[in-house]
């Protein structure tokens, strides 16, 4: 997921910087070690999956990626028909804190969206790889499958990520 | 106001995804840690869990162990400890301290009795808010103020050019800033009780923007009853070696129910009791009556002036604003801020400054700036998020009720 800045300053003109793992509590940390992946399932690196079933694949966030974001108070989900690219915006997720855009992590044709998310956009916390699925797309290049992350790979990713910072 | 630009909120904690996304996120903001500042409490916010990120040049706990809702429902059901030791305070000192800093705010501090303070904005020539500040007049030669860590070294940089130019024609004004002591503030329901705890001082005769010096657990402290969250509550000014202790006693007294608080439930509960975070929803450009802090101009400086800016500001008293800022409830996502704002025929008339989901109402509550006429309560608007129109109207703030502790 891209980070929308959604609250620039123009005035405020700080500095930021990132926080190094020696600065991250030992809470977080642990939250972040016991983030859940899946097997079967396919990861790219800004935190979606999919989830490739006959026809259709199905995609949505990662426990790591919701777990980083907070509660979710809204999901932006397309509406079905319309295609996406691989690596574009589909969509946007709204926590507390922030908002993120979700990117396609294969390009197809989008046959559903979940719009339990409209009245329910918590299922993306409490059920990231389930109930909380975003869009079912028709992959376009099913070979594009070949360049995301498996399981394993998906995981060293994440604490190679959360170690760096 | 307070704090110092939490528009950083956002991408601070997201880095880990973000960084994946280097269209997004540029390299200007990355710099070294190193130089962000610790308060006193660094240590101390470590150990219960804070999650550090870069704030106004200081490293600073977003959030703990708590999520930001829990921890914004929490303050209200019982209360927060927060580390605002970024912040800056200082002491204005000498006889004619009072005119001097009557040149630079637009509050009546001679009208000021000892031991009161409030809110006040620091002008610019153009009638523009350089920061906004809680000043407390302690005596009559010796006031306090506390200004945005973000506005630290501009507000220090005004100040002294005006305090030079000042004692040069004879005035007697000097200052100390507070760089040996750190800031807690103490928000909620339990405050008081809890805090009462510690002290000899009756706090029941203590109201709302009064301010005193007391013994607090052990040490010399400032105390202001005031706060960002529209709770009751204190901010506490203590010396940096008793800043930890304090912090623990408080919790301890509280058995558990005053939890540590960062600053994204900070931001959360300041927008729920509409008040202003300098940096978003004032501006060097944007005047004290756009931003609705009208109340805050004594009624002395009214008719006499006297602040800078003052001509375009009294104008604008009499005249009306052009653009007047507004709180927005909102239907689809959260407004956050440079959304657009439109009336119901879609046409632009303003944008929105700041934005969230209210932990405590459960709705998207915003606020911003719109042209004056269609700023009434009730108004229907559009605010545009992501491409697509949804439904807002102009809503009274604060949007949660304030709850600040006045004599009946």
């Amino acid at each position: 997921m891209a980070l929308r800045l959604w609250a620039s300053s123009t005035s405020n003109a700080l500095r930021i910087s990132c926080a190094s793992k020696t600065h991250v509590a030992p809470a977080f940390s642990l939250s972040r070690c016991f983030s859940t992946v899946l097997e079967g399932f396919k990861y790219a690196s800004s935190h979606e999956w999919v989830k490739h079933e006959g026809s259709v694949a199905t995609i949505g966030i990662t426990d790591h990626a919701q777990d980083h974001l907070g509660e979710v108070v809204f999901v932006d989900l397309p509406e079905p028909g319309g295609s996406v690219g691989q690596g574009s915006s589909f969509g946007a997720v709204e926590s507390v804190k922030a908002t993120s855009d979700v990117n396609s992590p294969i390009s197809g044709e989008i046959v559903e969206v979940n719009s339990k998310l409209t009245e329910t956009p918590g299922l993306v916390n409490s059920s990231p790889y389930e109930d909380g699925w975003m869009i079912k797309i028709k992959p376009s290049s099913p070979s594009e499958l070949e360049s995301l992350m498996g399981s394993k790979e998906y995981t060293k990713f994440c604490e190679e990520e959360d170690a760096a910072h | 106001m307070r704090g110092g630009g939490l528009w950083q909120l956002g991408q601070s904690l997201n880095r880990r995804l973000a960084q994946a996304d280097k269209k997004v996120v540029g390299r200007r903001f990355f710099s070294s840690e190193d130089n962000l500042k610790k308060t006193v409490l660094y240590d101390f916010h470590t150990a219960n869990g804070g999650k550090m990120v870069p704030f106004a040049g200081w490293s600073m706990p977003i959030q703990y162990k708590d999520s930001i809702m829990e921890s914004t429902v929490n303050c209200r059901e019982n209360g927060s400890l927060f580390d605002v030791s970024h912040m800056c305070g200082l002491t204005l000192k000498g006889k004619d301290c009072v005119p001097f800093l009557e040149k630079l705010v637009i509050a009546d501090v001679a009208a000021l009795a000892p031991g009161t303070g409030t809110l006040t904005v620091f002008t610019n020539e153009k009638g523009g808010a350089i920061d906004d500040s809680v000043i407390t007049k302690v005596k009559d030669d010796c006031l306090y103020l506390v200004v945005n860590a973000g506005c630290r070294d501009k507000d220090l940089a005004h100040i002294e050019s005006h305090m030079k130019s000042f004692t040069s024609k004879g005035g007697d004004v000097s200052w100390h800033i507070h760089d040996e002591r750190s800031l807690l503030a103490l928000q909620g329901p339990l405050a008081a009780p809890v805090l009462q705890h510690l002290t000899k001082d009756d706090l029941s005769k203590l109201y709302f923007g009064e301010f005193r010096i007391l013994d607090i657990n052990g040490a010399t402290c400032f105390l202001t009853r005031t706060g960002y969250t529209g709770e009751d509550g204190f901010e506490i000014s203590v010396p940096s070696e008793n800043a930890v202790d304090l912090a623990k006693a408080i919790l301890e007294k509280s058995e558990g129910k005053i939890r540590l608080t960062g600053l994204g439930a900070r931001d959360s509960l300041r927008l729920e009791a509409g008040l202003c975070l300098y940096g978003n929803d004032m501006e060097q450009h944007v005047s004290p009556v756009e931003a609705g802090l009208t109340w805050a101009i004594g009624k002395r400086r009214r008719a006499e002036g006297g602040f800078l800016g003052a001509e375009k500001i009294l104008k604008q008293l009499a005249e009306g604003p052009p653009i007047r800022r507004v709180g927005f409830i909102s239907s689809g996502p959260p407004a956050r801020s440079h959304s657009k704002v439109q009336d119901d025929k879609g046409n632009s008339i303003g944008e929105i400054t700041s934005g969230g989901f209210s932990p405590c109402l459960k709705k998207n509550i915003s606020m911003g700036y719109v042209k004056s006429g269609t700023h009434k309560t009730g108004t229907k608007v559009k605010i545009e998020i992501r491409g697509k129109a949804y439904d807002g109207t102009i809503t009274k703030m604060p949007f949660v009720p304030t709850k600040y502790y006045k004599p009946t």
